[in-house]
């Protein structure tokens, strides 16, 4: 099982209106839909996977039909589908209402679940786990598919990174009428979209690159400098970027810069929105009216949700991976920080990837460490020469903040143990 | 490079073999030289530049089959590492990196040629080996048991040139029985990425033969330990 979000939300039930769909794709849909009303009524989540998971096991093309008819945006990558999904179907609203799998359920058993639910909404974003977006393409027929970025993540079972690619390049070329919406600045990404016949091309960065000095296409060193990049044996580039993120806002294709101001943090998340704001212009919406409607975004499935307690403000930031440990650090403001590693089945078992992560940004700052896996976490501080104490709960950390923000940062479970205490916050 | 006092060490290659933190070896060995007062120099040598040969200790580290063939390739192309292995450098060499030490390993369903700087062939094993590694340490090296997280495919098969470096009391290693191989001052093992965090032992032995010190100075491995005493455990616990 790859990670979900789990929690709880009222859900109310929409009929499903669309008179073409075949009987049992309707009796699917409706059974997944009253499955996951009662897995909510229960307590036990949001019922985007027992739904989705019984509506697939009565109708095997059940995705396939609650797509049919719609225009839909699929958003894959390592890190960030989750926010730019997000943030997409923000933008999208602009159109009318938008179903969306905004729970981070993104195997096909939640977008199954999240179309059920939709009733005749025309739009869709789907959140895809990466490995699963081919499978999603078929199935979907989506008009755009978004592609973030590709690095290392859960190696001890994921996909190693250029053989993800690889799949993301076949899938692409099984496709060509449909438009991708690619990150220039990931060469692994730009290698899996530079023969798609419509491609726009983003800039949102790369913090990090260590996945991606090989080229993929021969095997050859990649240079870079200043934000561009180029393979030294063959003609991979990086692609001039249509969208483009400059100080705090985007810049349009028509050069046109766009002032983006996010209750998000981070630049990390000013190129979430240029993404999802391109992603948003295939549909025709301009970026002046889907611009607004990004600042409404104020936490994702508890990621950077801000919780006070006991006179302290805590943010919870999600890192689950070496890429997202930069950008959590881009994030994160000077002040007590702690740090929290599980390594259960979500997390991936191996820590291996701890030493992949500079943590020197928090030297100079108090850092608490807690979790499973806090004894890995020490070693690598030490080495690191960053100073740190070990809690034993967050309850711990948080009486030994003096008051005022207490950062967290934590990868998958141990962000959902937080969240847990912090009653499920959003 | 530079002066005779200073300790040398290069990583080899993490353009293209550096896949599971293995940068940590090297953090790992540098810290617990300076900690002694040894002055220490890291080099971090990539696959397009020439490998210098008069380093004391060498580390290489994992990676995917198409880089591995690779690194291979150019290490054999290059030189420099054999003449530094014969003029008596240490190497630790781990999971991907360990197999290419070897006279032959297989790399994207073809058998490629390695460096021969062990007495080693991998091939391919039914499945893959995942998760917590242990093992007792040849008692010739007087170390405490080996304790790591492994992720290959491969199964290596040791030649009367070499030791197993360890006799596995959890996971697969080699081929379940033994784990890793040493001959000299080489040392290789399945125990993948930052190997060194958990087995500090390990480090000061390297440390040890790149300087020619029967002793070291000892360190607060407060939390080595802590974390030591977690692993093994919970590779009896699997």
């Amino acid at each position: 099982m790859r990670p979900l979000d789990v929690v709880s939300v009222s859900g109310t039930l929409v009929a499903v209106t669309d008179g073409k769909m075949p009987m049992r794709a309707k009796v699917a849909s409706s059974v997944s839909r009253t499955a996951a009303a009662f897995s909510r009524a229960a307590g036990r989540g949001d019922g985007s996977v027992i739904g989705g998971w019984i509506g697939l096991k009565i109708d095997p093309d059940l995705l396939r039909n609650l797509a049919s008819g719609r225009a839909i945006a699929l958003v894959s990558g390592t890190n960030g589908k989750t926010t730019t999904t997000r943030f997409t179907a923000a933008a999208l609203g602009v159109l009318g209402p938008v179903a969306t799998n905004s729970f981070g359920a993104n195997m096909p058993t939640g977008h199954t679940s999240a179309l059920a639910r939709a009733g005749s909404t025309p739009f869709a974003v789907l959140e895809v786990d990466e490995h699963y977006l081919a499978r999603v393409i078929d199935e979907t027929t989506p008009r755009v598919v978004a592609l973030l970025n590709l690095s290392r993540d859960q190696l001890d079972r994921a996909k190693e990174v250029a053989m993800m690619a690889q799949m993301w390049r076949t899938a692409l070329a099984a496709h060509p009428d449909m438009h991708v919406v690619a990150n220039a600045d990931d060469p692994m990404v730009v290698w899996s979209a530079v023969n798609a016949a419509h491609v726009v091309w983003f800039s949102a960065g790369q913090r990090w690159m260590d996945d991606s000095w090989v080229c993929p296409e021969c095997g050859s060193p990649i240079n870079r400098a200043q934000g561009d990049w180029w393979c030294t044996g063959c003609p991979l580039r990086r692609p001039v970027a249509q969208w483009r993120v400059e100080e705090d806002g985007v810049v349009d294709p028509k050069g046109d810069w766009h002032l983006v101001k996010l209750q998000l943090p981070g630049h990390v998340n000013v190129g979430n929105a240029a993404t999802a704001l391109a992603v948003a212009a295939e549909f025709g919406v301009r970026p002046i009216e889907a611009v607004p409607r990004l600042a409404s975004v104020a936490s994702v499935a508890g990621r950077y949700a801000q919780v006070d307690r006991d006179g302290r403000n805590i943010r919870l930031l999600l890192a689950k991976n070496p890429a997202s440990w930069l950008e959590a650090f881009d994030m994160a403001e000077v002040a007590p920080t702690l740090l929290s590693i599980n390594a259960r089945d979500p997390d991936g078992f191996d820590t291996s990837w701890l030493y992949d992560v500079d943590f020197s940004p928090l030297r100079g700052r108090q850092v608490f460490i807690t979790g499973d896996r806090a004894y890995d976490l020490a070693v690598r501080l030490e080495v690191n020469s960053v100073a740190f104490r070990h809690v034993h709960t967050f309850d711990e950390a948080v009486q030994a903040t003096p008051p005022g923000r207490l950062e967290v940062i934590a990868n998958y479970t141990a962000f959902q143990d937080i969240r847990a205490e912090l009653d499920r916050v959003n | 490079m530079s002066t005779e006092s200073t300790l040398r060490i290069v990583w080899i290659y993490p353009d293209l073999l550096s896949t599971y933190g293995d940068r940590g070896n090297m953090l790992i060995l540098a810290r617990r030289a300076a900690l002694r007062n040894i002055p220490v120099e890291t080099y971090e040598v990539r696959s397009d530049q020439q490998m210098p040969t008069t380093a004391d200790i060498y580390l290489i580290g994992g990676g995917e089959d198409g880089p591995q063939a690779l690194a291979s390739q150019r290490l054999i192309a290059d030189g420099g590492l054999h003449r530094a292995v014969n003029q008596g450098a240490a190497v630790l060499a781990v999971c991907a990196g360990y197999q290419l030490f070897g006279g032959s390993f297989f790399a994207k369903g073809a058998q490629c040629r390695g460096l021969d700087l062990l007495d080693i062939n991998s091939d391919r094993g039914e499945t893959r080996a995942v998760g917590e590694v242990r093992g007792d340490i040849d008692p010739r090296l007087g170390l405490p048991p080996l304790t790591g997280f492994e992720n290959h495919g491969g199964r290596t098969h040791l030649g009367p040139g070499v030791a197993p470096l360890a006799r596995v009391t959890a996971g697969i290693g080699n081929d379940g029985q033994t784990e890793g191989a040493w001959n000299g001052k080489i040392l290789g093992t399945y125990a993948h990425g930052p190997a060194l965090a958990r087995n500090p032992a390990i480090a000061d032995l390297l440390l040890r033969w790149a300087i020619g010190a029967d002793s070291l100075a000892p360190l607060d491995d407060t939390w080595p330990e802590r974390l030591r005493g977690e692993r093994l455990a919970a590779a009896s616990a699997v």
